[in-house]
């Protein structure tokens, strides 16, 4: 501690000799990666938003031919009619996509490397290098996955969860063959990624923070960060062990997935291994994941309520205390993943009792969220709306996760479009929003200049009432008994009544995406001629807005600033402005917040 | 050349919001643009989340009046009157809870929507109500854990006795079989290895050297006896399957190299179902949903859909290929009687090998 606090003490405002790629691509400066992260992740989920564009139009409109799947699926489309194992794969690659690439590394990978180092007082991330191997890494996922989707008998199709044996044997169906294969290469290094990212960021907030910063003051983003990528150092490995050993049942025939099959008129060799076993080590790490993906969110829109309600967001030690507590029990609830997955009911009765346990924190998030409301002065800019946006998705998501989580209940909703519904609104939606909300709030920070608002406005309000258009009507396809991952329901007359509501859903989702658009435009555009921004434009109290708006290595030109209060001290009485920066010294007879 | 037609729309969609957007802020030009809310701003997004908090009771109202009906009909299993109790009581929670907090949180941004000169309440914390919030989700969900456990439990517990019919669900890409134990009612052993013996006709690779297989029967339609238990063995040839019967709120999973368990007492015979007074008004949406397409058939040269008619399904529910969309049985509960007449004029493995 005493080494790295010397560190940082030092100044390190003097110039470096910079080139253009140590600048712009071999960058080790936390602020330039976070950029790098932002733009992978939209890039991806540019990819990943148009997939389930196209997918929803065969729902809406089974095998009817499209001039749109000619074009962009080719053969894969004959005659412009989708093609069952195109569907499969298109909802494949758009999970892992949205899971993994835009809201894991898009969301968590921009805002911790932008936030950790500025919202602590740090001159930069603990290693420089170890950032930007990450970053790289993740990059090169990234094409391997872009890649596998121009590999002959296309990308991956076993579904995002990748389930042996459908995933291990290339004669179950076309995209178990090579695409797969570039899936789980992507994923590994993907992975490793992950883990070099987390490791910096942990050893960053613990070492790095500046005089008077206490655990106790850290603003709740940095909180949600830190626990994230300690959920992530635990939960990651697993998933890693279980697609390294998925390899070598593919690829050089041993049997840890895998035990009597008969396939396209063949006994395989295969004794001994359980597709089960793959389904534990999966969602060993699949759930904790889905917090991976919530907690920054949900970190992000604590910032965000506080500064623009100017009012302290309500119950730090509570909000604190819940984060922990969801990530304590988000490692011991995978299970229920798996109530009818053919192991012994006993283990289904202990995951639902630490299911519903879950319940509780998220809960109180919740209603420590609406009370921050209560009596502020609300500054309803578009970070603002997206953080209220979240709140809403996030509780009604969240309540359907009662019945998934109930063993009993689960059995006839369990991968239904219930379920779809359900996880899309919790984790898809609100952390998007948690995305679309740090970009508005932060985008400042990261280009200097502001975004334009009114397309702010729009894109919130047109996505939100998308949002629930889409999702809202799905809980009742869910509730009437049709399975996900089906390319159509037209096999069954018995859900011919449920053809309306398809229609509905894609006619929303495709407004949906075409508001995305106007967020893309707004974006692209405001880099380039948006209005230029002041230092502290929110008038927010963490340190990265003390910082100069011009980008420099070492974040502050001379000493960092020292901290003297909680970063909540908005509309404090006694104080002249409804906000008071954290590294601003208390008053005479001023009190400081006991937390 | 499409691509270029695309790409060509897109710009000149960017184009027109640049310049639309361009004419907005210009046209407001006395105001000082800094692109952060304004007073205006506050006062026109409040009013928009009170509006919007009407939108999300509407589009729940729209949803339960329009789609009410196209969920699954009461259980048709004895189970699964427990189990649409649980559903039940767990939905009211849930619609209580959302109601209430989407409307405080709708509520407080628009009525504290900000404006010049206003001050927030400097209101960091309360542990009472802290506490208040903490205890009531224990509570209820108290509640709901033990409720749960106690009907899973009672759901899951499979105990073999003489009287339970045993069926064995056989899944194989893309369709379903069943095997019954007949007169033994013992299942004789069956493995992949087996498939290819008998030129094929094995068709689920029951074990020759076996003599509880001899009387087994081998089905692609799944018959049932009402009101007598089914202790249902899933099996899988190939990838994962899951059965899943949802007017019986029964579904296990077909896992390669495992038998897995699922039973349940079916009450209600098909005719029974067919009769039932939602069944018959979905069925009729069906129909007229059905004609309407026929029409359209007809007069495109196509021939005509045939009416439906309502029976028990048998899908899979875990995806495992191309045709998982179409991997389905026909389920028919019967009297005791009717399944005995079937079962009858079934052939016994023994019979089909020789």
């Amino acid at each position: 501690m005493s080494t790295a606090a010397v560190h940082t003490e030092e100044d390190h405002g003097h110039h470096h000799k910079e080139t253009f790629v140590t600048k712009y691509i071999f960058s080790q400066d936390h602020k330039m990666i976070s950029k790098q992260y932002l733009i992978t992740g939209l890039f991806m989920g540019i990819i990943g938003i148009a997939m389930s564009l196209l997918f929803r139009l065969q729902l809406a409109w089974p095998e009817q031919p499209f001039g749109i799947f000619e074009v962009l699926l080719g053969k894969w489309a004959p005659d412009g009619v989708m093609d069952p194992n195109v569907y499969l794969a298109l909802v494949t690659i758009h999970g892992t996509i949205m899971v993994f690439f835009v809201l894991t590394a898009g969301l968590s990978g921009t805002f911790s490397n932008l936030l950790i180092p500025l919202q602590i007082g740090a001159r930069d991330m603990a290693s420089g290098l170890l950032n930007m191997i990450s970053y790289w890494m993740f990059f090169l996922s990234s094409v391997i996955m872009v890649i596998s989707l121009f590999v002959e008998a296309g990308p991956a199709a076993a579904g995002w969860t990748i389930y042996p044996p459908l995933s291990a044997l290339p004669q179950a169906q076309p995209g178990s063959g090579t695409g797969m294969t570039l899936w789980l290469v992507s994923m590994a290094i993907f992975i490793a990624s992950s883990l070099l990212g987390s490791l910096n960021y942990i050893v960053t907030v613990i070492n790095l923070r500046t005089k008077g910063m206490s655990m106790t003051r850290l603003p709740l983003t940095i909180w949600a960060f830190f626990v994230t990528a300690i959920i992530g150092v635990v939960s990651f490995p697993v998933l890693l062990s279980a697609a390294l050993l998925l390899i070598m049942d593919r690829s050089f025939g041993t049997s840890f997935f895998l035990s009597d099959i008969f396939i396209q008129g063949e006994v395989l060799h295969y004794q001994g291994g359980s597709p089960v076993l793959y389904e534990h080590l999966f969602w060993f790490l699949g759930h904790p994941e889905v917090y991976i993906v919530l907690l920054p969110a949900l970190g992000i829109t604590s910032e965000i309520i506080a500064t623009n309600a100017r009012k302290p967001i309500f119950g730090y030690r509570a909000m604190v205390a819940s984060i922990l507590a969801i990530a304590f029990l988000s490692t011991i609830v995978w299970g229920h993943h798996m109530f009818i997955s053919g192991m012994n009911p006993f283990l289904g009765s202990v995951f639902t009792f630490t299911t519903l346990l879950i319940a509780i924190p998220s809960a109180v998030k919740a209603f420590n969220y609406i009370t921050t409301l209560w009596k502020g002065n609300l500054q309803l800019n578009p970070a603002m709306l997206f953080s209220i946006g979240l709140v809403s998705t996030f509780i009604t998501g969240g309540l359907t996760g009662i019945i998934l989580g109930d063993s009993t209940l689960d059995i006839n909703v369990h991968d239904t479009y219930f379920v779809v519904a359900h996880f899309h609104l919790v984790m898809g939606i609100s952390a998007l929003y948690g995305l679309f909300a740090g970009v508005y709030h932060w985008f400042p920070k990261m280009y200097g200049r502001m975004m334009n608002k009114n397309l702010g406005y729009v894109h919130f309000w047109v996505t939100a009432v998308c949002a629930y258009g889409v999702f809202f009507p799905m809980h009742f396809i869910g509730m009437a008994g049709l399975p996900r991952r089906y390319y159509t329901n037209t096999a069954f007359p018995y859900f011919d009544d449920l053809a309306d509501i398809n229609v509905l859903i894609t006619v929303f989702a495709l407004v949906a995406g075409a508001a995305q658009l106007v967020f893309l435009y707004n974006f692209i555009h405001s880099m380039f001629y948006g209005k230029e921004a002041e230092q502290n434009p929110w008038r927010s109290n963490t340190l990265e807005w003390t910082a100069p708006v011009e980008h420099m290595h070492g974040n502050w030109p001379g000493k960092i600033p020292h901290v003297h209060r909680w970063a909540y001290d908005y509309s404090k009485p006694g104080q002249e402005d409804d906000f008071v920066p954290q590294h601003i010294p208390l008053k005479e007879g001023e009190e400081e917040l006991q937390h | 050349m499409n691509i270029f037609l695309i790409l060509s729309v897109l710009v000149l969609i960017a184009i027109s919001i640049w310049q639309i957007t361009k004419i907005f802020e210009l046209s407001q030009a006395k105001k000082v643009n800094t692109q952060v809310a304004d007073d205006e701003d506050n006062n026109l997004n409040g009013k928009l989340m009170f509006i919007f908090l009407i939108f999300i009771y509407g589009i729940t109202i729209f949803s339960f009046w329009s789609y009410g009906d196209v969920l699954l009909p009461d259980a048709a299993s004895e189970h699964g009157s427990d189990y649409d109790n649980l559903m039940w009581i767990s939905f009211a929670i849930i619609f209580f809870v959302q109601t209430i907090t989407q409307a405080l949180l709708h509520y407080f941004s628009y009525k504290y929507r900000g404006a010049k000169g206003k001050k927030a309440l400097f209101y960091a914390d309360n542990d009472k109500l802290e506490m208040l919030w903490t205890i009531i989700p224990v509570i209820t969900l108290a509640g709901l854990i033990l409720y749960g456990l106690y009907t899973w439990t009672d759901i899951m517990t499979v105990e073999e006795n003489d009287e339970a019919l045993v069926v064995e669900l056989y899944a194989q890409q893309f369709n379903w079989k069943a095997r019954y134990a007949g007169e033994d009612g013992v299942l004789g052993d069956a493995n992949v290895r087996f498939l290819q013996d008998f030129d094929g006709r094995n068709l689920v690779g029951i074990d020759a050297t076996d003599p509880n297989g001899f009387d087994d029967v081998v089905v692609q339609e799944l018959h049932l006896p009402v009101g007598r238990e089914v202790i249902f063995k899933m099996r899988s040839q190939d990838v994962l399957h899951s059965a899943y019967m949802p007017h019986f709120r029964a579904q296990m999973n077909c896992v390669p190299g495992m038998i897995t368990e699922f039973a349940f007492t079916p009450n209600k015979t098909t005719e029974e179902m067919r009769m039932d007074s939602d069944v018959m008004a979905k069925v009729k949406k069906i129909n007229s949903i059905r004609a309407e397409k026929s029409k359209e058939l007809v007069a495109s040269g196509d021939v005509a859909l045939d009416p439906y008619e309502f029976d028990f399904l048998l899908l899979c529910n875990k995806i495992c290929g191309a045709s998982h969309y179409n991997m389905q049985m026909k389920i028919i509960v019967e009297s005791e009687k009717e399944f005995e007449n079937w079962m009858s004029s079934q052939q016994t493995f023994a019979e089909v090998i020789q």
